[in-house]
């Protein structure tokens, strides 16, 4: 017990006696101030380690020089081709790494040695990205911290860092759209306006440590992490193989890559959609693409014919969940043909869209139906009005006529 | 004259008095007749004969207005989930040879405790309660 | 049947009831006549309301399910599976608010007729607990289908009580039948709402319409002086049947326009509460809670050494018994009556509700 607190006593000196890097610094002005200002909120201080951990150095000394010497292992500033060697001191070590979370991977400088980014700095390049240019340094936070600039909804702004900005990108024969474009996708939006932090972010495909493209073929892979249906029937498809031998990357053709947009309809179409880029319109899969769209079309016209006929009933006050709950089936369906149409099997797609219709059809009856019961609901209540009109009319005249009997008596009477 | 005047008063208001007294009765008695179906508890659902689920199968199927899967992994081993996906909403599916919940929007995977395994839901299925009485299943909310 | 036999019967009856001395009663009885006799039936319309929402609770009665697994399923059961169920609810709902509507008339009509004079303080008084227990029926009633709108608003309106200084937590704890809006709430609302409001509502009730028996329709002082004037009485109709047809006639005009209210604009049933969703946005009680509740979100979070909210809750009551006590401040010592002062504070009352409840509504 008593040993015990001895321990803690001489590691609180300790920590105590660390101070002396973030207190000098701390009055100090401008580069020299800011990572000292920076370090309160950094995960590495809340588990323990200090500046010496990186920089070396003796943290217990009050004087500079003693504080900063060579001789103690005095780094100073890290090199940039240096660190990511520097961090994987600890970060690859398993043993120390497992202390602080079993969970946590140890192979992150093996995956950034195969990134573009790991390439590029062992040949000397120090322009690429490095631990620190993602993660930020002296307030390092853990991933999971909405405010670390590897959080999901703030990773496209630390990326864009570097990819937004075309006089670095041109060195590199890059384009420098990518982030404004993913901002412009469906993914984007899923992400930020609906808060759905399971939607991809840049990291989601083109991975992160070993950060590259994803490579022509496996671009459906990719997608089909999360669309899985699609590219099982897109494998099935004829545009699979054709595909594959024109060197063209699945999902990207038809929805591009950071640019994807919420797929429509008309995507389909032969004129001024994607299929005429490659198809003529009197061509066999040119019909076929008509078809389908066709197909589509009338189901989520049907479903909003359907939907007009309940809502009039539904503002009427004629209850229609029941119809509701059906509606939401048939849509359910018009979305599963939608993914069927990634087979590019027009009898495919009829299945879904005949289910679809099937269903539309008893909802816009049902929808009717309740039209009908509120004109029956009014027929009803002009029925009452009219008895309740007249038995008014009725006692109006009784009170008049026995006012009048009244009065004339009076008149006899005076 | 007086009196023919005092018997159309008297006939309006006869006539008014019981059409009217008809139209508020005729509903009141439509009312207080039980309709037809049978004002189930809400608390659970009978979803069909036991022999309709084979072994090692799952079926959606209604509870109220809601969807909810009904999955038999052996003869005696029922499990309910709601079958509505915590993502976006799509109907989950069962997927007999790999033993677990999938919904085909977003590949997100449930395992047969409802908990999610992998994909983008970020949380569990609720699960339902299953039961049987005299060879139907009963489905219930778990309370 | 032999008119033999009626006679017979009628004898039987009337020896054991005296359905001759009512008779005889009904056949004298009458109520004075004036240009402000329109007035009176609001009285009758509100008694005639509360006929209705008597006889469609009790209809309701035949589907609800007090609990909050079933309390909205079954009323959307009532509402979709149920022959002219949606219109026995509609009538419900629409009726209650008709009801609230024309009791606030009857009121102001008393005030502003000057009815409430002696020897009718006691008419007034019960009249005011009559209030009071219609604002009860409405406030339990709404929490009854167990919709979103109604859940929170209960929470709000629960909330408020809370802050009565002294008995307020206890009272919200009364109310909650616990620390939140729960079923035990529900259970509690349910029972207030169909058994102990009604059977307290059916005393004060009997007793108001015993004291309005008792000093009849009382006469505005105006239209009094000016008959003086004329050396002539107040002119007087028979209660039977002059009276009864003309109440007759408004109760069928308000059963026509509660007809047209029903069908046309059913009342809704919105969405099940879900008591872990966050509330709604733009959550307000009824309409005739909504000039105290903006009132109350108008007052600053803190006056003096108060929280505005108990600030507010106190003036509350103090106004409401003030106003309770109406005949008592109206009368100086000579009987006579403050006639202006009661008018201006009526005036102001009513512009203060029309205001601040459109307040309420539109902001």
């Amino acid at each position: 017990m008593r040993r015990t607190i001895t321990l803690l006593l001489l590691a609180a000196a300790a920590a105590w006696a660390q101070d002396t890097c973030v207190e000098c610094h701390e009055s100090l002005e401008g580069d020299l101030q800011a990572p000292a200002k920076a370090w309160p909120n950094d995960v590495h201080r809340a588990r323990g380690f200090g500046c010496a951990d990186c920089h070396g150095g003796d943290p217990t000394a009050m004087d500079p020089e003693k504080a900063m010497s060579r001789a103690k292992g005095f780094r100073g500033a890290i090199r940039r081709t240096q660190i990511p060697n520097l961090c994987a001191r600890c970060h690859s070590d398993p043993d120390l790494m497992h202390r602080y979370d079993p969970q946590q991977r140890v192979d992150q400088l093996a995956q950034y040695r195969t990134s573009i980014h790991g390439k590029r700095l062992a040949a000397g390049d120090e322009n690429v990205a490095t631990c620190v240019d993602c993660h930020s340094v002296h307030d390092i936070r853990e991933v999971k911290d909405p405010l670390s600039p590897v959080y999901p909804l703030r990773i496209v702004v630390t990326c864009a860092r570097c990819h937004a900005d075309e006089k670095l990108m041109a060195n590199y024969n890059l384009w420098a759209t990518q982030p404004e474009d993913y901002k412009a996708s469906v993914h984007w939006k899923a992400l930020a306006e609906r808060g759905d932090l399971s939607a991809p972010s840049c990291a989601s495909c083109h991975g992160n440590h070993g950060a590259t493209p994803p490579q022509v073929s496996s671009v459906a892979a990719v997608c089909g992490l999360c669309h899985a249906l699609q590219e099982q029937f897109f494998d099935k498809s004829p545009h699979y193989q054709a595909f594959t031998d024109l060197g063209l990357s699945g999902c990207v053709v038809c929805h591009g890559n950071h640019r994807i947009e919420h797929p429509t309809d008309a995507m389909l179409s032969v004129e001024d959609g994607v299929c005429g880029k490659c198809h003529e319109a009197d061509s066999p899969p040119g019909k076929t693409a008509a078809e389908i769209q066709g197909m589509l079309t009338k189901l989520a016209e049907e479903l909003d014919r359907s939907r007009a006929v309940l809502d009039e009933a539904r503002t009427a006050g004629i209850e229609v969940s029941e119809a509701d709950v059906q509606w939401a089936q048939g849509r359910e369906k018009l979305l599963k043909a939608r993914v069927t149409v990634h087979s590019f099997d027009a009898d495919a797609v009829r299945r879904d869209i005949d289910e679809g219709l099937k269903i539309t059809a008893a909802v816009y009856q049902a929808g009717l139906d309740a039209l009908k019961e509120r004109d029956r609901r009014r027929l009803g209540l002009v029925f009452s009005l009219v008895a309740i009109a007249i038995t008014i009319i009725g006692l109006w005249l009784a009170i008049r006529s026995r006012e009048q009997r009244n009065a004339s008596r009076k008149a006899a009477e005076g | 004259m007086e009196s023919s005047r005092r018997g159309i008063v008297y006939w309006l208001l006869g006539g008014g008095l019981i059409g009217s007294l008809a139209s508020f009765l005729y509903p009141v008695l439509r009312y207080i007749r039980p309709p037809e179906v049978a004002q189930a508890a809400v608390s659970e659902a009978e979803v069909g004969a036991v022999n309709q689920f084979p072994v090692n199968s799952g079926k959606v199927v209604r509870f109220g207005s809601k969807p909810v899967l009904l999955i038999r992994l052996a003869s005696d081993d029922w499990r309910a989930f709601s079958a509505t996906c915590t993502h976006l909403a799509c109907i989950v599916q069962y997927q007999p040879e790999r033993q677990r919940i999938w919904c085909a929007c977003h590949n997100g995977v449930y395992d047969l405790n409802g908990r999610v395994i992998s994909g983008p839901p970020p949380r569990p299925l609720e699960p339902f309660d299953v039961h049987l009485r005299d060879g139907e299943v009963i489905v219930s909310k778990r309370a | 049947m032999a008119p033999a036999v009626i006679a017979k019967i009628r004898w039987w009856l009337e020896d054991r009831l005296g359905l001759e001395t009512v008779k005889e009663f009904l056949a004298h009885k009458s109520v004075p006549r004036h240009s402000a006799t329109m007035w009176y039936y609001f009285g009758g319309i509100t008694l005639f309301l509360f006929g209705i929402q008597v006889t469609t609770g009790i209809l309701l009665l035949l589907y609800y399910r007090p609990s909050p697994n079933e309390a909205y399923e079954s009323v959307q059961f009532i509402m979709t599976q149920v022959d002219f169920g949606w219109l026995i609810r509609s009538i419900h709902s629409w009726a209650a608010n008709l009801m609230i509507l024309t009791a606030f008339i009857h009121m102001f009509s008393v005030v502003f007729l000057h009815a409430y004079r002696a020897p009718r303080e006691l008419t007034w008084l019960t009249g005011i607990v009559l209030l009071g227990l219609a604002l009860g029926f409405g406030f339990s009633g709404y929490l009854l289908p167990w919709n979103t709108i109604s859940y929170f608003a209960t929470r709000v309106g629960t909330d408020i009580a809370a802050v009565v200084p002294l008995i307020g937590p206890p009272l919200a704890r009364f109310l909650r039948g616990g620390s939140d809006i729960s079923g035990g709430t529900l259970t509690r609302f349910f029972g207030f709402h169909v058994a102990v409001l009604p059977g307290i509502t059916t005393l004060v009730l009997l007793l108001h319409l015993a004291l309005v028996q008792k000093w009849n329709i009382s006469v505005p002082p105006k239209v009094e002086e000016e008959y003086q004037r004329k050396g002539q009485e107040v002119p007087r109709i028979p209660f039977v049947p002059d009276f009864v047809l003309r109440e007759l006639m408004a109760w069928y005009i308000t059963l026509a326009i509660l007809g047209v209210l029903a069908a046309l604009f059913p009342w809704e049933l919105g969405q099940k509460a879900d008591p872990f969703a966050p509330a709604p946005a733009g959550i307000r009680p009824e309409w005739y809670f909504l000039a105290p509740f903006y009132t109350l979100k108008l007052i600053p979070s803190h006056v003096w050494f108060l929280e505005g909210e108990v600030l507010g809750v106190i003036c509350f009551g103090l106004l409401a018994a003030a106003w309770a006590c109406l005949p008592f401040w109206a009368s100086r010592r000579d009987g006579t009556i403050r006639t202006r002062l009661v008018t201006g504070a009526g005036v102001l009352l009513v512009s203060y509700l029309a205001v601040f409840s459109a307040l309420g509504y539109w902001r």
